[in-house]
């Protein structure tokens, strides 16, 4: 380690090694100058559900706000638009590094447990890993009551136009609630997703131990 | 086309701005011949451009005449304008360099007296107005201009303005048959001091130069704000001619961005900073300027002129990299972006946004004959690579005229030596 180095790791605290070695792109954020141009880039920034802009997130993880940077809601808000990658000045993946913070956030089990998106990646993934297929009308109605029975049937009431055109389409049929279609081999993709959370977590062992 | 007797003792020095004077003159003063290339029909470079020089605020045309006094009183100092390079052989202590020198059309009998002006009715864009307006196309390049002599625009040539030209003229000093000719010229070591040019603004998307009139940049702001310039030294926005009594500046306008120019542009904080002088002084009631920053670079000495722009309260400074600017009904440039400072979004309209655009070498892109070292950037470095080729001034750096003038001198030092050496094996 160079003097120079050591000299800046006094001040890389414990939070900023933690996302660095932890979050997919984590070690860009050190690089973050607090410009401005993501923020200012960001479309979801127009709504009161973003509690901290990317910029504000970097600031706050260099500033060691572990509790409030994980708990946060912001970086499940990202649509990935890319505006942001494509404006920074430093070029920093900041799309990847929003998604990897919600990852992790989620990982440990520290991420708000009704947000929507966060709920809807849940739903969405047991869906699609059960049979091999998503279907669709298990997992918007999974959605729609989500906030408990009687929201999910205003809800549901209020989409029932859409819901009749696809009908009409050819884009959604009712029966698929019971049963549905799925893939041939449902064995076989259950064993491929153990063998791909088996890769994954000796991956992230080994990246722990250094 | 007078001779040029040049000799490997002799020192060659590419752009006539200030670092090229510099350079020139300190190497004569000590007795050297000077070659001055200069491709533009006028010396000074984008110095005389300016309308103000910070950090006391005076005319640039002061600096400029006191170079222009020196040069005029020096026989060994020979200025070629409307001059470039076009190849560089041999090495140090021996090089032979081509010089395409493109027609004027006006020879050494011109008494500046204007008459061909009068005469011509075509008019061509002003590039010394950075083409924000347009002159007659025989013109004098800039009231300052050395040499004061006249040129013909190319364009008319072959034409009747031409001939009206030439007939307007009482000292026959209009020549239409010049041509463009390439010339030799011998010199021991060469000084490269072709200076800077702003970033192409276009280039940054989001900021809308070019979509928007009133989205202009640093140095369009400089002409804008001089008598000489196309407003008459009025503020007027471009769409619309109305007095731009709030202007935005945003700084870092394609510097410091690894999508556009890596390095910081060192002057241009110091150029916002002077420039909401020029708002002040134009609209003494009623002017406001908004600088939008990264961070302020007020570099070595200058934060004292930093420090009294802030007690201004003309001036507000708002920490934030404008992401994007949008334009309203009334053509009002609005900024967007989150301030940093509390992290709160802002939709701001003003009349005029100036984007403080960065400093790119002009050497960049074009092909400097021989093998010339650069950084990242396209600035020239110091490299025994280079054999007795310098860099000077902006076309080493990023930097303002005290420091272009430095190095202007460490550069001819360096050429004086590689002469003197040639002198004594010559001896
Ligand atoms: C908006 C703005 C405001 C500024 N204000 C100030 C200020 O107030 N105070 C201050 O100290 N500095 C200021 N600067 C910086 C100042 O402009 C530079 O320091 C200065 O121009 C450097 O001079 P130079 O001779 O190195 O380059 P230049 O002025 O660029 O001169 C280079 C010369 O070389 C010529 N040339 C280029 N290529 C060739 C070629 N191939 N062959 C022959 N000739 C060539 C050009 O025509 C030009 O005449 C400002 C800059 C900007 C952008
Ligand atoms: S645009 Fe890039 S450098 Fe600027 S604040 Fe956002 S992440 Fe940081
Ligand atoms: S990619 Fe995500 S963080 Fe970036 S601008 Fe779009 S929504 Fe915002
Ligand atoms: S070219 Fe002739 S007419 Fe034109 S300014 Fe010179 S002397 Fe006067
Ligand atoms: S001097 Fe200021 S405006 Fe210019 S690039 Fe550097 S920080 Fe940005």
């Amino acid at each position: 380690m160079s003097a120079n180095t050591a000299v800046a790791e006094k001040y890389r605290n414990n939070f900023l090694k933690e996302i660095e070695e932890q979050v997919e792109m984590g070690d860009w954020v050190k690089m973050c100058m607090q410009c401005g141009v993501c923020s200012g880039s960001c479309p979801t920034n127009f709504q009161s559900a973003w509690d901290h802009p990317p910029q504000e997130l970097f600031m706050m993880i260099r500033a060691g706000k572990r509790e409030e940077v994980l708990t946060s809601s912001s970086m499940w808000n990202c649509t990935s638009c890319y505006n942001c990658i494509v404006r920074c000045p430093r070029k920093i993946p900041i799309t990847h590094i929003m998604h990897g913070l919600a990852e992790y956030a989620h990982r440990i089990g520290m991420a708000p447990k009704m947000q929507a998106t966060r709920f809807f990646s849940g739903l969405f993934w047991k869906n699609a890993t059960h049979t091999g297929r998503v279907n669709e009308l298990k997992l918007s109605l999974g959605l729609y009551f989500k906030d408990g029975f009687v929201q999910g049937v205003k809800n549901g009431m209020a989409m029932q136009s859409v819901a009749l055109g696809l009908v009409k389409a050819g884009r959604l049929n009712v029966l698929e609630l019971f049963g549905g279609h799925k893939c041939k081999d449902q064995k076989g993709i259950h064993a491929m997703l153990a063998k791909a959370y088996e890769i994954e977590r000796v991956r992230k062992a080994a990246k722990m131990a250094g | 086309m007078t001779e040029h007797v040049a000799t490997n003792e002799t020192i060659l020095v590419v752009g006539g701005g200030i670092s090229g004077m510099t350079a020139a003159l300190e190497a004569a003063e000590t007795g050297k011949n000077v070659v001055l290339v200069e491709k533009n029909p006028a010396l000074g470079g984008r110095t005389s451009q300016l309308y103000r020089y910070f950090p006391k605020l005076c005319h640039p045309t002061c600096g400029l005449e006191i170079n222009l006094r020196r040069l005029k009183g020096n026989p060994r100092v020979r200025v070629l304008t409307l001059a470039e390079v076009s190849g560089i052989e041999g090495s140090t202590g021996n090089y032979t360099v081509s010089v395409k020198v493109k027609p004027r059309y006006v020879n050494e009998n011109c008494t500046a007296c204007g008459e061909c002006e009068r005469a011509v009715e075509t008019m061509v864009d002003d590039p010394f107005n950075y083409n924000l307006g347009q002159h007659k196309a025989a013109f004098l390049p800039n009231a300052m201009a050395y040499p004061q002599r006249f040129v013909l625009d190319p364009s008319i040539i072959g034409t009747p303005d031409a001939d009206k030209a030439k007939a307007a003229c009482k000292y026959g000093a209009i020549d239409l048959d010049m041509k463009e000719e390439t010339i030799e010229v011998k010199a021991g070591a060469v000084i490269w001091a072709t200076g800077w040019q702003p970033y192409d603004a276009a280039k940054i998307q989001p900021y809308g130069y070019g979509r928007y009139k009133n989205v202009i940049t640093s140095v369009e702001f400089e002409r804008l704000s001089d008598i000489h310039g196309p407003t008459g030294g009025k503020i007027l926005r471009p769409s619309d001619g109305k007095e731009a009594k709030n202007v935005a500046f945003i700084q870092c306008a394609g510097s410091r961005d690894e999508n556009h120019l890596r390095h910081c542009s060192r002057i241009c904080c110091m150029a916002s900073l002077k420039q909401t002088h020029y708002v002040r002084e134009k609209f003494p009631d009623g002017g406001k300027s908004t600088i939008y920053y990264i961070d302020i670079r007020a570099i070595d000495r200058f934060e004292d002129f930093y420090q009294k722009v802030q007690a201004d309260p003309t001036v507000t400074f708002i920490k934030s990299k404008v992401a994007k600017v949008t334009e309203d009904e009334n053509g009002n440039p609005v900024c967007h972006g989150v301030d940093t400072e509390g992290y709160k979004r802002y939709t701001t309209a003003h009349d005029l946004v100036v984007l403080a655009v960065g400093m790119e070498p002009s050497v960049k892109g074009i092909n400097i004959p021989g093998h010339i070292a650069s950084d990242s950037s396209g600035f020239i470095e110091a490299d025994p690579a280079n054999g007795a080729v310098f860099g000077a001034g902006c076309a080493t750096n990023a930097l303002d005229v005290n420091r272009a003038v430095q190095s202007a001198t460490a550069a001819a030092l360096r050429a004086i030596q590689v002469v003197n050496k040639v002198a004594k094996a010559e001896a």
